[in-house]
């Protein structure tokens, strides 16, 4: 019987000895004020305080546990397709027992086909992708996040991240190499306006055909609700008081 | 089409001049006399979005040649309600009675993904208390239960047989007793909260659970004796909607479809949670890669959960008193609920200290009711087996005390995807026994 707390905190991975070593944080933002209260609402005295908003950044090696060995097989199936592992990918972050591959765009494709296809990897499943927006990333601000699990190799997870500035929210398609992608990839281009260049049908899934916007992005305009009482409405949520 | 804009289809209005027929309700041979005296050969049928065989508002667009459908296309989106969105506009706390209505069928296990998930996150998964690990597995396998009783009640139903379908709800009825005594709802519960359960399971649930589960068995079994070697059930279901291991690894597939195909994969045996790996279980397969082997999988399914359910309830009986929430207070709850005789309630000792007593306990009280608790910044992504495959709860933390993004991997959304390769070259008839093997619900498919 394995331990249950380990098992718990880790989802099933191993634990090694450094499994939590993230280096210089990335900075996303920043917040402003003690209790997150927006403007003129702090009335603590410490309207003033700005705490940026730190994100794990990229780990140095030892990784911990498996996933020493998990970037080794990675890097030499990049070298033999003839992808230097430097080009692809930028960075890796341990952080919380899980593993995450930054992927420059361009080598997306051929870092899902190692994945898939190298024996000692065998990611059979991509559990689809999860677009996420980070406004104050300049260049960066359009996130693709790629889940994967290898049955064979037990039940391990790994996630690939993938990146895209605003101005060209373009990614490539892995829809050939992982069908169950093609609905997973048209709903974060519905809901994040991320272009999978290669994809068999880049249509909307889950809005409207003719639905103008990408709902789920940061900068989408919510839309208050009028209610007809004394002249006043309902403010869109995020212009209401709130501490966040 | 314009080139330039982005619909997926054009306007009715280019397609007005091929022949177009209603049809709702009637005979099917009056409609395809119709269509024959039409001398059209490509027939398009729009099956839905209302039909009711289609669980929900999915839309199945399918091309027949005769009888034989030679092209399906699944349309969803019906039922968007933007909960993710909606989620990064409440607590983290608040988030759980959001996704527990994602789909409707399984809230137990939407719950626990994105609780685990938080925990996760606040890195207090191990100091999560065993007794609230239990009472999440009870519920889960509760859930399980119900959720495959209505896969099988309805995909009867579908077939003509109704008596399959009031069975299947009248032992479902049962599982909401005990969910309802538990939780006090049947269904939208919110009851898994971060670093917990929202309530205990007192002695009278434990009774009434030990005095409904040899019902339910019983029940289950006059299912598999209505079901299992019926004439009609196999002639409909037997090498209808065939999906092998190939077509599973290649679409993504999780769940009774996958282990229909054989394949023994079952995230809590694969990457125990909640303790699951305490528990013992087997994982049922078959290798007949049918909607039948689907069937014979869940009905297995709801015995092996009643032997976890009766697993668990010993562990509760035992644990009795002991805490089912995080001692942190800044995470619990300030108080353990209590439940009145309206069924409403908070903690009368609770409510007097705060309001009677101690000023800063009512700072307290307020800050975290209204501000919620903080979670550190990063990712994670935590995978449940659900009724219905992999339930996976990708979260992303900015520091906040809300979710900067909550994004749920529904199995239903991507075992849909398999719509198409089961139903094309069957017949029009064993679409609806197809679809209804995969065991969509669209309020998971379209969140």
């Amino acid at each position: 019987m394995t331990d249950l707390t380990q098992a718990q905190s880790t989802g099933g991975n191993p634990v090694g000895e450094a499994l939590d070593t993230p280096g210089e944080p990335i900075v996303i933002g920043e917040r402003r004020g003690m209790f997150g209260a927006t403007a003129g609402q702090d009335t603590s005295g410490y309207g003033g305080l700005v705490v940026p908003i730190a994100f794990p950044g990229a780990s140095a090696r030892p990784y911990g546990g498996w996933f020493d060995a998990f970037v080794d097989t990675l890097a030499a199936g990049l070298e033999a397709e003839g992808t230097a592992y430097g080009d692809a990918v930028q960075m890796v972050v341990v952080d919380r027992g899980e593993i995450t591959v930054h992927v420059a765009r361009e080598h997306l494709p051929v870092v899902a086909r190692v994945l898939r296809d190298e024996p000692a990897l065998r990611f059979e499943i991509c559990a689809g992708v999860s677009g996420v927006h980070y406004p104050g990333l300049s260049g960066q601000e359009l996130h693709a996040v790629y889940p994967f699990l290898s049955i064979t190799n037990g039940s391990k997870r790994i996630r690939v991240e993938v990146s895209a500035p605003d101005a060209d929210p373009h990614i490539p398609s892995i829809v050939a190499i992982y069908p169950a992608n093609t609905w997973h990839e048209r709903e974060t281009w519905d809901m994040f306006g991320i272009i999978f260049d290669g994809h068999p049908a880049l249509t909307r899934i889950l809005m409207p055909d003719d639905w103008p916007g990408h709902p789920q992005r940061k900068d989408y305009p919510l839309g208050g609700i009028p209610v007809e009482y004394k002249g006043a409405t309902v403010p869109p949520a995020d212009e209401r008081r709130a501490f966040n | 089409m314009a080139a330039d804009t982005t619909h997926a289809t054009g306007a009715a209005e280019e397609y007005l001049d091929s022949p177009t027929l209603h049809v709702s309700g009637g005979d099917w041979d009056d409609l395809v006399d119709e269509a024959t005296s039409l001398h059209e050969e490509r027939i398009v049928v729009n099956m839905g979005p209302q039909h009711p065989s289609t669980h929900g508002v999915l839309r199945l667009i399918l091309e027949l040649d005769g009888e034989t459908v030679t092209e399906t296309r699944a349309g969803i989106g019906y039922l968007h309600t933007g909960i993710e969105k909606n989620m990064e506009f409440r607590t983290w706390v608040q988030g759980v009675t959001f996704c527990t209505r994602m789909d409707y069928l399984t809230p137990m296990f939407q719950e626990a993904a994105y609780c685990l998930a938080i925990e996760k996150l606040l890195g207090i998964t191990d100091q999560i208390p065993q007794r609230a690990s239990d009472i999440r597995v009870l519920m889960m396998e509760l859930t399980r239960i119900s959720s495959h009783l209505v896969c099988l009640g309805t995909g009867g139903m579908e077939m003509g047989a109704t008596t399959v379908m009031t069975v299947g709800f009248r032992e479902r009825e049962r599982v909401f007793r005990i969910i309802e005594e538990v939780t006090g709802l049947r269904m939208n519960n919110a009851f898994i909260r971060p670093g917990g359960v929202a309530q205990d399971v007192s002695q009278r649930a434990i009774d009434l659970i030990r005095e409904m589960v040899p019902e339910i068995r019983r029940g289950i079994r006059e299912l598999e004796l209505l079901v299992n070697e019926n004439p009609i059930v196999k002639g409909r279901m037997v090498d209808v909607g065939i999906l092998d291991l190939t077509g599973c690894m290649a679409l993504g597939i999780t769940g009774p479809v996958l282990r229909s195909a054989g394949l023994p994969h079952d995230l809590r045996k694969a990457t125990p949670y909640c303790g699951y790996e305490t528990y013992d279980f087997e994982v049922i397969t078959r290798e007949s890669m049918d909607a039948y082997g689907r069937l014979r999988v869940r009905l297995d399914e709801m015995y092996q959960s009643l032997r976890i359910v009766e697993q668990a309830t010993d562990r509760l009986e035992a644990s009795l008193g002991q805490p089912i929430m995080v001692a942190d207070k800044k995470i619990a709850w300030p108080a353990q609920l209590s439940v009145g005789t309206d069924g409403m309630g908070n903690s009368l000792d609770h409510i007097r200290e705060i309001m009677g007593t101690s000023m800063e306990s009512l700072i307290h009280h307020f800050k975290i009711v209204t501000e919620g608790f903080r979670v550190p910044p990063g990712q994670v992504y935590v995978a449940v087996e659900s009724a219905k495959g992999e339930l996976g709860c990708h979260l992303v933390s900015d520091g906040g005390t809300r979710p900067y993004r909550a994004h749920f991997r529904d199995p239903s959304f991507n075992n849909l995807q398999a719509t198409a390769i089961m139903c094309e070259g069957s017949q029009v008839a064993d679409v609806i026994v197809a679809v209804a093997s995969i065991d969509p619900v669209m309020g998971g498919v379209d969140r």
